[in-house]
Parts: C-alpha cells; sequence; structure tokens
C-alpha cells in the first residue's frame, strides 16, 4: 500500500525537558518550553500549565496566536514557590516536602500577590491556586471593575451568548454591584469602517483588535485613544479600519464591542446551528463555521486549523455566502425538447436577436435516462467535459470516469487573482489541485480548451458537458455552443451558458453537500452540509454517480463515505485514506 | 543643630552662579569625568582584574546610593543587573519626567546645575560602555528642556561629549526628549514606550525588565536626574567617603521638596536620615513650623502616593543599638528620621521626598478627592483594576464632597482601593490606592461623618432622586 497520503508527517519530537508543579494541589508535569503565538518555543507559562492541568484560567486579552498584553488582569492566579533558605537551599517541611511560600503583597503581607497567568512562566516546585479563595477575590474584583461602565445592554447584543463578560460574571462574578457612581458614556455605533461598527461603551479595553490587526494583518490602523477610564478604542483619525481581514476582530473581541455590519440584529446566536464547512473563495481552504438557521446561511466564521488558516479567514471570503441564498437560484431540472435542440445548432440568427431557446421542466429521472441514452450512442471521441476546480474531488473523480468510458477531453477553468501575505491564495479556485490529482485536469489548468473549441469548430466534438463554469467567458461564445448536438450544464446559478443548455441540471452550494477539497499546499479537507438544497438541486456527486452507473455499467457507492473511500482506493494521491480518519481539519497529500 | 547639606544643589543658588558650561567648569565641573576616565583598573585578591569601568561600577554600589526617584533601590545594584553579554546596544535613559505631586527637586537641577546631571550621565554611560543616552523630561517643563538642550551644545563643543571625549576615544550621545504631560511617563518602562514613540503603557514584568528588554528591546538603564547627579561626588570622594554621609543603608545626601501648610515651603538638601520629619517641619532651618495657631493633622511624606501619616502617630521602627543587636524601639511622627528605611518601617516610603504638610484647617476628604482626581485624570487606562478603580473612588470623593455622601462611603472607598493595589501592570495603581487607604484608615471619622452628615439632609429634605443630579452631571465634567 502506498504511503502518499499521511495525516501527519512530523520528524520524531525530541524528548522534552519537562517541570514537576501543582494546580490546585494536584502535581502535574509539564514541559519546561512551550510554542508562544508564533509558535516558537517559550518557558511555559501558568496559563498554558493550568490547560494541561485541565484547570479553567479566565482571561479576555491573552489569545494563544495573540502576543501578550497582560492588561486585562483576569488571569490573577495566587500561587507559591518553594522557600529558600539563606544558603539559597530548599527548606522542606517536616514530612519531607518542599516548604511553600505563598507569595503575598511585600507591603502588606497577609494580602496575597497574584501572578497573571497569561505571562509568568512556571518554575520547578511552583504551586498554582487557580481556585483558592483568594484568586476567587481577585476576578471577582477585576470582573466588577469591568462591568461598572459596561452598559447592560445584553439583550440587545449581538454578541449575547457568546460573551465572555457574560458568561465569566456567570462562572466568577458576584450577582451585586456596589456601583453607585454615573457610568462613563462613550461613542456608540462608531463606523471604524466598511465591516466594522464599534460600541466603545461595551469594549473592555482588552487590545485583541489592536494586536491582531498590528502583528498579524501588519496594518496599524487601530489604536487607543483618550486616557484613563476614557480610553476608546479608534481607526487612526482621517482613516478607515479596511483591510480584508477586519472581520477576525469581531471573532476575537471577547464582547459586543466589535460588531459586524453584516451580521449585527440578523439573528440571536444561540438559534444558529454550526455545520464544519470551508471557504471556497481561494485555493487556501480556509476552515470555517456555517452559521445557519432554518436553511437560512447567516455567517461564516472561521474554523481554527493550525495547518491551514490558523483561526483567521479573510473578509472576503467569510461574506462570500449570500448567493447562496439567492432567489434566481437553478432549482429545476430543465430539459429543451427534440427538435429545438436540433434548431439551435443552426440558430445563430435568433440568438442574435436574443431569443432563448425554450426549456421544459423535467424530472431527474427522465433527465438522466435521456442523458444516458444519448451518451451510450456518442461515437468515442466526441464528447468533452469541462469540469470546474470548485468542485469536490467526488464529483471530479466521478466526471473522470465518465470521460474514460466517453474518451472525452477534459479540463477545467483557472481562476487567478492576486496573493496577500497572509491567506488569500493566487489561485481563486478552492480545488485546482484536487482537479489536478483526480486527473480532470493538467499541471496547467485550461490548456485544452482551445483544444476543445477547436474540436467543436471542426465538427469532431459534437457532446459538451459541463460542471460549474459559465464557458461563453472561456472561448465558447454563443456561435461555437450552437454547433454541439448536446449541451449538458450542471450549474447553482443562471448563466450564459445555463441558458443555451439542453439538459440543465441544478446543482449545490458546497454549503448543501459533502465532499472533500485539496487546498493549494496538498491539505485534504472534508465538509459537512450546512443547510438543504433548493428546490430540485441536487448534489452532483450524487447524481453523477447515478449517471456513471448507467453510462459505465460499473457500480459505486451511494454514501459520500463509500464513494471517497472508492476514490481513495482509485486516485495514488489519496491511497490509504477513509473519509472517517479525515479529521475536522483534514490531512495532508503529496502533491 | 540640623542643617542642610549642599552637595548636589553646592552651587545652584550661590549669587553669581549660572547655568552656562564656563561657570560649571569654574566651579570644579567635568573634573569628576576626568577622574573617571583616568580610573586604574583594579587588581582583585584573587588575582582577577577590574576593569576601569568595572571598579566605577563597583564604587557606586558601595557607595550605597539608593535611586532618588521613589523606589529607593540601590543604583548599583541596578547597574548590576544590565544583560552586558545580548551583543545588543546598552542605553542610559536619564528620568526627568518629575511629576509626583509635590515634588520639584529634579528641575533645580536642570534649571540652574544643568551640567552636573550632564557630567553624571557620561560616566554612568562610560562605566555602562552605554554610548547613546536619553533625557527623557516632562512636556510641562519646557524652558528646562531649552536648557538641558543648550548644556548638551556647549559639553559637545567644548569635547566633553560626542566623538572622542577629551580625547580618550570614547563617543558618547545625549538626546533630550520631551515628553507630551502624563504622569504616567515617570514609570520606567512607560517612559521607555514613550520614548520609543508609543502610547506610554507600561510594560508587564516579566519579560520586560529594562535591564534586559529596555528601549528598542535592548538592555537600558534608567535612572533619576538626581541619582545621576550622585555618580558624579561618588567619584569625586571616592566610595568609603560618599558613604560617610548620611547613615548606613541610607546613605548621602537628599534633596527634599516641603510643600503644605508651613512657613517656609522648598527645597532642602539633607544627609538622608541626619534630619528628623520634625526638624524639617519645624526648624528654622527647614520649614520653619506651621502657620501660627495651627495644629499639625497630618504629613504625606514622600510624594503624594506614599501613605499618609497622621499627627500623633507613634511607629516601631528597627534600631541598633550599641550592642549592635537590632531591636525594635518606639518612634515618634516628627521623631522619624527621614530616609528611606524609617519611613517604611513607618508603613509608607520616602518616595520622590517630597513632604506635603497639612496643618488643622484641612478637610482630609477634600484633599483626598483632590489626590484621587488627579490620579484617576493620569491613570493611563491599559490596565483594569487601575483603570476603571482610579475614576471610581474620583468619582465617589466627589460625591461625598458635593453633599451626596454615603456613611459607608468610607469602606466602600477602602473596597475598591483594595481591588486595585497589587492587581496592577505597575505601580501606579499602589499609587491610586494608598492614597484612599491611609486616608480613610487614619481619618476615618471625618469620612463618616460627612456621609452620614450628607444622609440625614437627605432624609430631612426627604428627595432621594436630588441626590442623583450632581452625579449625572459628573461624567460629562473633568472627572
Amino acid at each position: 500500500m502506498s504511503t502518499a497520503a499521511t495525516t501527519e508527517t512530523k520528524p520524531a519530537p525530541p524528548p522534552v525537558d519537562t517541570i514537576k508543579i501543582k494546580v490546585d494541589g494536584r502535581e502535574i508535569e509539564v514541559p519546561k518550553m512551550m510554542p508562544d503565538w508564533q509558535g516558537n518555543l517559550q518557558p511555559t507559562t501558568m496559563l498554558q500549565a493550568c490547560q494541561l492541568a485541565a484547570k479553567e484560567v479566565p482571561h479576555y486579552c491573552y489569545h494563544p496566536k495573540l502576543p501578550i498584553a497582560g492588561n486585562c488582569r483576569m488571569c490573577l492566579v495566587e500561587f507559591g514557590l518553594p522557600a529558600m533558605g539563606p544558603d539559597r537551599k530548599l527548606l522542606l517541611n517536616e514530612d519531607g516536602t518542599p516548604k511553600i511560600t505563598k507569595q503575598v503583597l511585600p507591603y502588606e503581607p497577609q494580602t496575597p500577590r497574584g501572578a497573571i497567568a497569561c505571562a509568568t512562566p512556571i518554575s520547578p516546585g511552583m504551586e498554582i491556586y487557580p481556585s483558592s479563595p483568594a484568586t476567587k477575590q481577585m476576578r471577582e474584583g477585576i470582573l466588577e471593575s469591568l462591568l461598572i461602565n459596561h452598559p447592560l445592554d445584553c439583550p440587545i447584543c449581538d454578541q449575547a451568548g457568546e460573551c465572555k463578560l457574560q458568561e465569566y460574571s456567570v462562572e466568577h462574578g458576584q450577582a451585586t454591584s456596589r456601583f453607585v457612581e454615573a457610568k462613563v458614556h462613550k461613542p456608540k455605533a462608531v463606523d471604524l469602517g466598511p465591516r466594522i461598527l464599534l460600541d466603545d461603551e461595551r469594549c473592555i479595553l482588552c487590545t485583541r483588535c489592536i494586536r491582531f490587526t498590528k502583528d498579524i494583518v501588519g496594518d496599524d490602523k487601530l489604536g487607543v485613544v483618550n486616557r484613563g477610564s476614557y480610553n476608546s478604542i479608534a481607526a487612526f483619525p482621517g482613516t478607515t479600519f479596511d483591510n480584508n481581514y477586519t472581520l477576525n476582530t469581531v471573532d476575537i473581541c471577547p464582547v459586543g464591542a466589535l460588531t459586524s455590519k453584516d451580521f449585527r440584529f440578523q439573528m440571536r446566536v444561540w438559534f444558529l446551528k454550526e455545520s464544519k464547512s470551508l471557504c471556497t473563495s481561494c485555493g487556501t481552504g480556509c476552515n470555517l463555521t456555517v452559521g445557519s438557521r432554518e436553511d437560512k446561511i447567516y455567517r461564516f466564521e472561521p474554523r481554527e486549523n493550525n495547518a491551514v488558516n490558523g483561526p483567521w479567514m479573510c473578509d472576503a471570503g467569510r461574506l462570500n455566502y449570500k448567493w447562496v441564498g439567492r432567489a434566481d437560484r437553478l432549482t429545476e431540472v430543465l430539459v429543451q425538447d427534440v427538435g429545438q435542440a436540433s434548431r439551435l445548432s443552426h440558430s445563430s440568427e435568433k440568438s442574435k436577436t436574443g431569443a432563448t431557446p425554450v426549456l421544459r421542466k423535467t424530472t431527474w429521472t427522465a433527465a438522466l435516462s435521456e442523458i444516458t441514452e444519448k451518451l451510450k450512442k456518442v461515437p468515442a471521441g466526441s464528447v468533452a467535459i469541462v469540469g470546474s476546480a470548485r468542485q469536490t474531488n467526488e464529483e471530479l473523480f466521478l466526471l473522470g470516469k465518465l470521460a474514460k468510458k466517453l474518451g472525452a477531453l477534459t479540463d477545467s477553468v483557472p481562476r487567478e487573482g492576486e496573493a496577500d501575505k497572509l491567506l488569500v491564495s493566487a489561485d481563486r479556485n478552492p480545488n485546482s489541485t484536487g482537479a489536478r490529482l483526480t486527473g480532470l485536469c493538467f499541471t496547467e489548468m485550461g490548456i485544452h480548451l482551445p483544444k476543445i473549441a477547436d474540436g467543436i469548430k471542426a465538427g469532431k466534438i459534437k457532446t459538451l458537458i459541463v460542471f460549474g463554469e459559465d464557458v461563453t467567458k472561456h472561448g465558447f461564445g454563443p456561435d461555437l455552443l450552437g454547433r454541439l448536438d448536446t449541451l449538458i450544464v450542471s450549474d447553482i446559478l443562471p448563466n450564459a451558458t445555463t441558458r443555451l443548455a439542453h439538459y440543465l441540471l441544478p446543482g449545490c452550494a458546497h454549503a448543501e453537500k459533502r465532499g472533500t477539497f485539496v487546498n493549494v499546499k496538498g491539505r485534504l479537507q472534508k465538509f459537512i452540509k450546512a443547510v438543504e438544497p433548493k428546490g430540485d438541486a441536487r448534489p452532483e456527486w450524487e447524481f453523477l454517480h447515478e449517471l456513471v452507473h448507467h453510462v459505465t455499467g460499473h457500480n459505486g457507492f451511494v454514501s459520500i463515505e463509500g464513494l471517497f473511500n472508492q476514490m481513495a482506493h482509485e486516485v495514488p494521491a489519496f491511497h490509504g485514506l477513509e473519509w472517517a480518519k479525515i479529521g475536522d481539519t483534514g490531512v495532508t497529500v503529496q502533491i | 543643630m540640623p542643617q542642610e547639606h549642599r552637595l548636589i544643589l553646592k552651587h545652584a543658588d550661590s549669587p553669581g552662579y549660572t547655568n552656562d558650561l564656563e561657570c560649571y567648569v569654574r566651579h570644579g565641573g567635568y573634573e569628576a569625568l576626568k577622574k573617571a576616565l583616568a580610573t586604574a583598573p583594579r587588581e582583585l585578591a584573587d588575582g582577577k582584574k577590574m576593569s576601569p569601568q568595572e571598579v566605577i561600577r563597583d564604587e557606586v554600589l558601595k557607595s550605597g546610593l539608593r535611586g532618588r526617584g521613589g523606589a529607593g533601590f540601590s543604583a548599583g545594584l541596578k547597574w548590576s543587573f544590565v544583560d552586558r553579554k545580548s551583543g545588543k546596544p546598552i542605553y542610559l535613559i536619564c528620568n526627568a519626567d518629575e511629576s509626583e505631586p509635590g515634588t520639584f527637586k529634579d528641575r533645580q537641577i536642570i534649571h540652574k546645575d544643568p551640567h552636573q546631571l550632564i557630567e553624571g550621565m557620561i560616566i554612568s554611560c562610560w562605566a555602562n560602555d552605554v554610548k547613546l543616552a536619553y533625557i527623557y523630561i516632562r512636556g510641562e517643563f519646557p524652558e528646562g528642556a531649552r536648557i538641558l538642550n543648550r548644556a548638551l551644545k556647549e559639553a559637545r563643543a567644548k569635547g566633553f561629549l560626542g566623538k572622542n571625549i577629551l580625547g580618550t576615544g570614547l563617543d558618547v550621545e545625549m538626546h533630550v526628549h520631551r515628553g507630551a504631560g502624563a504622569y504616567i511617563c515617570g514609570e520606567e518602562t512607560g517612559l521607555i514606550e514613550s520614548l520609543e514613540g508609543k502610547r506610554p503603557y507600561p510594560r508587564i514584568k516579566p519579560p520586560y525588565f529594562p535591564a534586559v528588554l529596555g528601549l528598542y528591546m535592548c538592555p537600558t538603564i534608567v535612572n533619576n536626574v538626581e541619582t545621576l547627579c550622585h555618580v558624579n561626588h561618588i567619584v569625586t570622594m571616592g566610595s568609603a567617603e560618599y558613604a560617610k554621609l548620611g547613615t548606613p543603608n541610607n546613605t548621602g545626601t537628599r534633596i527634599v521638596s516641603l510643600s503644605g501648610q508651613v512657613k517656609r515651603p522648598g527645597y532642602y538638601e539633607i544627609e538622608v536620615g541626619k534630619v528628623t520629619l520634625g526638624e524639617l517641619i519645624h526648624h528654622e532651618n527647614f520649614g520653619g513650623g506651621l502657620r501660627d495657631g495651627r495644629q499639625l493633622k497630618a504629613i504625606i511624606p514622600g510624594g503624594s502616593s506614599s501613605k499618609i501619616l497622621k499627627a500623633g502617630e507613634v511607629f516601631k521602627v528597627n534600631r541598633k543599638g550599641p550592642d549592635g543587636q537590632m531591636t525594635k524601639v518606639d518612634v515618634a511622627l516628627l521623631d522619624l528620621p527621614y530616609d528611606f528605611d524609617s519611613l517604611q518601617a513607618a508603613g509608607t516610603m520616602s518616595g520622590s521626598s517630597a513632604i506635603i504638610v497639612m496643618d488643622d484647617s484641612t478637610d482630609m476628604v477634600e484633599a483626598l478627592a483632590n489626590l484621587s482626581e488627579f490620579y484617576a485624570h493620569e491613570s493611563c487606562g491599559q490596565c483594569t483594576p487601575c483603570r476603571e478603580g482610579s475614576l471610581w473612588m474620583a468619582k465617589a470623593l466627589h460625591r461625598l464632597t458635593h453633599g451626596h455622601g454615603r456613611k459607608q462611603d468610607a469602606d466602600y472607598l477602602v473596597g475598591i482601593a483594595k481591588n486595585i493595589q497589587g492587581r496592577t501592570i505597575c505601580a501606579f495603581g499602589e499609587a491610586c490606592a494608598w492614597p484612599v487607604l491611609s486616608f480613610v484608615a487614619k481619618f476615618k471619622s471625618e469620612f463618616e461623618a460627612k456621609g452620614a452628615a450628607d444622609e440625614a439632609r437627605a432624609k430631612s429634605s426627604g428627595s432621594m432622586h436630588q441626590r442623583s443630579s450632581p452625579i449625572a452631571g459628573l461624567h460629562a465634567g473633568k472627572i
């Protein structure tokens, strides 16, 4: 069996230096060094050690992928260190255990001194008390401070339900506040940029948004203005906060200060169904969570995958969901009546006058049998297939089977854009790698398209199967398509090609089906269905599977799992993979 | 008889003494630099050799010089923490952001004897392999900045500063950087951020100890103006002779800023620990006593953030007896020697050596409200407890001083302050909490009486909603 595909290729880790510490009285051994926000090994912090000990340390400003700020003070914990004598030797208790000195304020020895767990490195023998009364009192104090000037507008706040201030107030806060003064009032609904609105009163000034923008995106747009309790987040005067990653600040904002103009006031988050999916806007394949309710998509949010996108995604990809719910979606199986199709083949005059062929609604069964009949009769080499690198591996694999049976020339359409330094890839197809690995197209995508066009022109190619591409924009004008005997088209939204189709098969958005993509770096990732397809639309792999079965006579699998496993068996790059073993974050394949 | 001992301010106020280089040199200026640069390496008993720079650093350590900015930390130890193996440049910063309310000592040096500071800095630069130093001066000292810049120019022209200093091949450059008017820039890591052109948010420690990761993430020494001036005198006198000034562990001289309700407010340079608080207030050489007919009520002994001391208090202070044994003895407030350790033993600190004297005409609630308003205005707002707590306390005190207090406000204030101290990124947390904690602890009855009176008045007028009117207007106002 080939080992082309592996779940993760890492060299054997070197032996790890460990430190023994106690967390809430329980001794654990933790690595001396752990990755910091950039992945560099640094001395393990109290917070990391507590996480390893499965003890929660609440925090606001700390984020594992951002530089440490230490400003919220929520992660303050009481701690103790081994006591040392004047000879720098450990002092022991009577039972031989090391004596621990609980840390206190130097000027007030009866008061415990907390350390911020996010920035304090551990040391051998250290004892951390994340559940002690002193630690709890510190948290209560911080929460009280955070709440005194925070508007209690949870009922109309978009963050409600996923708000750390709410959650920690319930878990670690007090039921009442002593505050009887007037609250500080700050700007509301500040227009930071095209996609972001800021409520300065809700802001707890953790500076996550500033650090993300500065240190991850490399944009110095955000900063703090004013002083003390009047501190406010603001974009640099005269500028707008408009880079392609601004919406990530909404995700990492622990409160409802930064809100997405697109999502605000649209839906309470607890009504949203969350489905693990992928972004299809470029070849990076950012992992995302689809938030939907009653088959309507309300938002995309990045889903952490450190092999691909970390916890981030770009704004363009995140907002690229509205087309799924468009009213003009293709929802019917349509066929041109016999005779009309032949008329089409010499109807260049008609297309000039703008007349469109008349399409009749039919059923999947009828359409697929008609197509099968036609394909069974065509001579080898008279069919061409233009697939799409927006299709899944499974669909491309099935198209490849069809192509093999029919001796068809295949290719797909390249889509290029400008790459950035963070996530956006120059390849704007989500599955170019998959299209190559499954054999539908070659290293240089689109190189066969002129050949196919020439074949149609020469009358050699009489049947064209198009999936998910408007070929009229890629060298196949209406005149050329008019020469075909049969034009079979599957797509999601109407375009010039779908209007000329003899058979129009309505397909699904990725959010409406399951499948896998391979990103530009060779990460094979799966996505699951979030919403139901519209009307009669069906996942392409389902009807392609039927078609392939009818045309080739080969039996196949009717489930995506079986289909994937069959593909893994037949496509060399996927050898050894199984659907069930891909996991939520995918696997790396050899490309 | 208690009297001043002028070392730093020896010439400053002499008739005819001007702040130009020529005058400074005429009075023996830049001789310490020459002496320092001519320091011979020292052979140690174990055969090892100390470089001239190490000798000077050792001298500063042995002199017992403690930082004059506020914390009173050993200057020699601070220098010894500098990471000299990083391969990165080492920076020296003079903290001239003198902002602690009540403090006006550094400005005397800057205005009247700027070259003394510059000389001390050049020696310190040389001793610590520093090639580039900054004087960070508060924005409110435009004249001081002008004087320093002129002095730097003079020193450069005469070869005391710049390339090849005094023909020894030593290069030291120095710049004046003006702040923009924020108290927090006196906190050394806030100062460094400000110097880097950023918002002066103090850095978290660990990991950003200036001695390792300071200015531009390079090892950095930050010393107060007065501290750096003392380096000259340590070099001139030698550490042993210098250490004879003052008292053990509290060596040298110190400039005290005396303000408040005394007859002769002003600055007085004393040998540390050789003069008591009572002498500073009452002796004719110093404060000259309270205004006629007044009684002492309280003393803020080390700048506004130090804990207040109440007239009549008696403290337990460690004293070395004739047999060398340390014993605790009772010392009355006015008998406290003015030094680092005695004030610490009294539960407060000598801080920036700014003494604010309050007589019995002072309303402690009003006084605290004034201080708290200052701290609420100056909190940088970076970390939660101080950002929220400092304004909270100021608002409560504003209410209490505007006829809307409650009897419980004394405890209320303590509760807020306790949630600040020890939980912040920098010492500002203590600076804003300690006045509240100490004022309330020592004058609780005044706070309670005021609150109770307000409650009684509100009850008799029967209108509760009136209580909110001045508070509601508060957020639009100054604090």
